[in-house]
């Protein structure tokens, strides 16, 4: 028996032991089985292609069921993801389907953000699972899965090449979902233009570096059958929901005046590899795959992004809970620095102000001072012009003080010289 | 939340299962048993009774062989294959559990392994780069009880109580053959007693949709705890080869189901419920472990009356909405801040022009009194000067007659006239 990875990760140091009986853990896989399928399932498809491909028709081939949704136009602003969620039981098995189809792909004149969209939708399904994981308390064993497991990459059979826009939306893709390109409406391509086709669309993704998704051979069991299957990738398919009696069956077909296409006939289309491919032998692999390979890539970026490491500078491994104090530190500590900043902003506009004001204040207070200066000389020059008019008041008074003296001394002088006048004239 | 669709033909999901039996075989299976109990009580040779194997042998001791002065925590891998399926089974054991005098704390070692366990799962998990991780953790701890047929000896019970929460607990009587079906039985219930009293949550069969497997399960819970007894030798009874236990008064059979419980202990554990109990160490121990941790890491530091019910973020997202709420709180005191400082400058200016204004007051009083000092001083100058003007043209009234008189004076002397 080859060694199974748990024994392998277990190393050489395990010994084995024989058994002397049947102890009964052979029913392991059984017990996971019962689980899984207590639990049900879930499956999320993702439809890229132009409008009037056939997407819609393919999914209710394939799923024996008609979908909703009704033709879309050609008219569309922009690329819309439009998804539908549907409960399916075959057998005991339930299964929980998502459609996620392209609304308006390849519709617009610019098509270079034709991409985005989708990328974006896979995106935050990615992230979502994200969060979830990163909860504190968290319910991952009932989380609904919307991560999209595989991705039906539609081609339009023009018998020549791929298109521009096919080459440059699988590129975005290829490292964030299983890509499974299938040529679409291939009744409309005979035989040998379809060899050529294929050929020239392989040769095509190989030479510009897009990854497919290829289909596991490395378990055994199914091995052989996946890798022949690998050999007839791309897929040309044919999808029909009409029937149409063939022999004594009523068969999915289309009727043209020169033949019926038969789409479960495998000389016809590959319809039915698809089938078996898609869901009845790989549909659990395109989960791992998805799970292992393209969300852990979605995860390490982001987480790298946030500045999460390994290891420190000295190679040493940390701790989740080192990891988590350092970033939670780091974080208060930018916390603090950007208030200490504005405080320190406030405190310079405070003191400039402040500044600002005292030089008004010392303006005004000059200005003051000057004319309170004016206003000395001015009571100055009032005093001096005071007593200058006392002075001459006083000058003046003496002189006619002086003036009326004289006057009164000639009046008596003059009293006295009539007297003697008049004196003598009497002798 | 999804609409229901009925199938029209063959689809093929339903090979689904098939698909996840065939990877879960190449992928192997792995399972981590701890056995606990003193010395003596046959764990090593129940775990070769269950796994038919010697797993415990001559050169790979049992736990009672190899007792040092401390209780020990110890594991031994093996790889052990049956019908395409690989299981690589690890056997926990604690040599010197129980056998000191003092046994205080004698389960710390215990709780540490398991909780290291957790521990590397966690970071292994948290890794930036993650690989597939091995699961080391312990799925389920046997709990040896030993047949007093009386009660739970207070070690038992604490032992359970301190790990019933972190790892599936499965008690089982030992060595039950000293025991007669009746005292089994008294002894049975007053264990379930104890442990119902102490609310001890043990390993709960989970329930079914299938009608016979719970009627089967509840079979198995009315005969908990178990009663096993377990035996390395074979011995021949009626002509069948059995594995028992050789008395004077008749073999005790391992395998018999009125001997003892053992069929069911193996029937449980390993081939219907081994895949139930990594579920529940998985979804139920390992989470609660893990939340316990990480809000120990995010809330360090954080008001804890705000930490209560917010257990569904992530610390990432934690620290995002702490951002947020700093962001805020940041805005709210700028804005704080600019309010005082306009105000503050407000009330400056208006102090400043308040005394600009009682300056420019009190200078125009000094004016107005200024002026009014030197109209008043005017008023005196023109007084003074139109007395003065007035009492000089007196004077030259008053000299011109007196020159007058004069004159006359003299013309008169000339004349004789004054003799």
């Amino acid at each position: 028996m080859a060694a199974t990875e748990i024994a392998r990760q277990a190393g050489e140091g395990v010994r084995s032991v024989p058994l002397s009986g049947h102890v009964g853990f052979d029913s392991m896989p059984d017990q996971l089985v019962n689980k899984s399928v207590s639990q049900g399932f879930c499956f999320n498809i993702l439809c890229v292609g132009e409008t009037g491909l056939g997407k819609s028709t393919l999914m209710d081939t394939l799923f024996n069921t008609k979908f909703e949704g009704e033709p879309t136009t050609h008219n569309q602003p922009g690329v819309q993801l439009k998804s539908n969620t549907y409960e399916l039981q075959e057998s005991n098995v339930r299964l929980k389907l998502t459609m996620v189809n392209t609304v308006g792909f390849g519709d617009q004149i610019n098509k270079e953000d034709s991409y985005k969209s989708i990328v974006e939708f896979i995106d935050t399904q990615f992230e979502a699972y994200l969060q979830e994981e990163l909860k504190i308390r968290r319910t991952l064993h009932s989380y609904h899965d919307s991560r999209i497991h595989a991705c039906l990459y539609f081609i339009a059979p023009t018998g020549h090449s791929l298109k521009s826009l096919d080459l440059v939306t699988m590129k975005k893709l290829d490292s964030k979902v299983n890509i499974i390109p299938i040529i679409a409406k291939s009744d409309a391509i005979s035989k040998s233009e379809l060899a050529k086709f294929k050929i020239k669309i392989t040769s095509e993704l190989v030479s510009n570096g897009v990854q497919i998704y290829q289909f596991p051979t490395d378990d055994e069991t199914v091995a052989e059958i996946n890798s022949t299957m690998n050999g007839h990738l791309p897929f040309a398919v044919v999808g029909s929901t009409e029937e149409v009696k063939i022999g004594n069956k009523m068969v999915k077909a289309r009727q043209y005046p020169w033949g019926t296409v038969q789409v479960e006939n495998e000389s016809h289309c590959d319809f039915v590899k698809l089938r078996e491919m898609l869901i009845r032998v790989n549909m659990e692999d395109l989960r791992e795959q998805t799970h292992t390979r393209h969300y852990e890539l979605y995860r390490r970026c982001k987480l790298e992004e946030m500045g999460f490491k390994d290891t420190d500078p000295d190679s040493k491994p940390f701790s989740l809970q080192e990891t988590y104090e350092a970033k939670r530190n780091e974080f208060m500590g930018e916390l603090q620095k950007k208030e200490e900043e504005m405080r320190q902003m406030f405190v310079q506009r405070v003191k400039e102000k402040e500044a600002e004001l005292k030089e008004a204040e010392k303006e005004l207070h000059e200005k003051f001072d000057r004319l309170k200066k004016l206003h000395q000389d001015e009571k100055k020059k009032l005093e001096d012009k005071k007593k200058s008019l006392e002075e001459e008041l006083n000058a003046f008074k003496q002189r006619k003080t002086a003036t009326e003296l004289l006057q009164s001394q000639a009046q008596q002088a003059g009293g006295s010289t009539t007297l003697k006048r008049d004196k003598e004239r009497k002798k | 939340m999804g609409q229901q669709k009925n199938l029209e033909g063959y689809v093929g999901f339903a090979n689904l299962p098939n698909q996840v039996y065939r990877k879960s075989v190449k992928r192997g299976f792995e399972f981590t048993l701890m056995v606990v109990g003193e010395s003596g009580l046959g764990k090593s040779t129940l775990i070769n009774s269950l796994f038919l194997t010697d797993l415990y042998s001559g050169e790979y001791p049992g736990p009672s062989h190899r007792i040092k002065k401390t209780v020990q925590v110890e594991q031994s891998k093996v790889l052990i294959k049956e019908g395409g399926v690989q299981l690589l089974l690890t056997i926990v054991d604690t040599p010197g559990f129980g056998d000191a005098v003092d046994n205080s704390n004698c389960w710390q070692p215990v709780i540490d392994h398991i909780d290291s366990k957790f521990e590397d799962y966690l970071n292994a998990e948290s890794r930036v780069n993650r690989r597939q991780m091995p699961d080391s953790r312990v799925h389920c701890c046997l709990y040896f009880i030993a047949p007093s047929g009386h009660g739970l000896k207070p070690l038992d019970i604490e032992f359970m109580k301190r790990l019933h929460e972190k790892v599936n607990i499965i008690p089982l009587i030992a060595k039950a053959d000293t025991l007669t079906p009746e005292e089994c039985q008294q002894f049975k219930k007053q264990i379930m007693r104890e442990i119902q009293e102490h609310k001890i949550k043990i390993y709960e069969f989970p329930e079914t949709d299938d009608e016979e497997e719970n009627k089967l399960v509840k079979k198995i819970k009315d005969r908990l705890p178990l009663a096993v007894v377990g035996s390395n030798t074979i011995i021949e009874v009626n002509g069948k080869r059995v594995r028992g236990r050789q008395y004077p008064w008749g073999v005790a059979e391992v395998e018999n189901s009125e001997h003892c419980d053992f069929t069911i202990l193996r029937n449980m554990l390993i081939r219907t419920h081994m895949q139930d109990l990594k579920d529940v160490t998985n979804n139920v121990h390992y989470e609660n472990y893990r939340s316990r941790k990480l809000a120990a890491v995010t809330y360090n530091g954080v008001d804890n009356n705000k930490s209560k019910g917010q257990l569904t973020k992530s610390p990432l997202a934690q620290m995002e909405e702490e951002r947020r709420e700093h962001v805020a709180k940041m805005k709210k005191m700028e804005m704080e801040m600019e309010q005082v400082f306009e105000m503050k400058v407000k009330e400056k200016i208006q102090k400043l022009k308040d005394s600009e204004a009682e300056l420019q007051r009190r200078h125009e009083h000094m004016k107005k009194n200024l002026e009014a000092q030197h109209k008043e001083l005017e008023e005196k100058r023109r007084q003074y000067e139109e007395e003065k003007v007035n009492w000089e043209a007196q004077q030259r009234v008053m000299e011109q007659a007196k020159l007058d008189a004069s004159r006359t004076l003299e013309k008169n002397k000339k004349k004789g006239k004054i003799f």
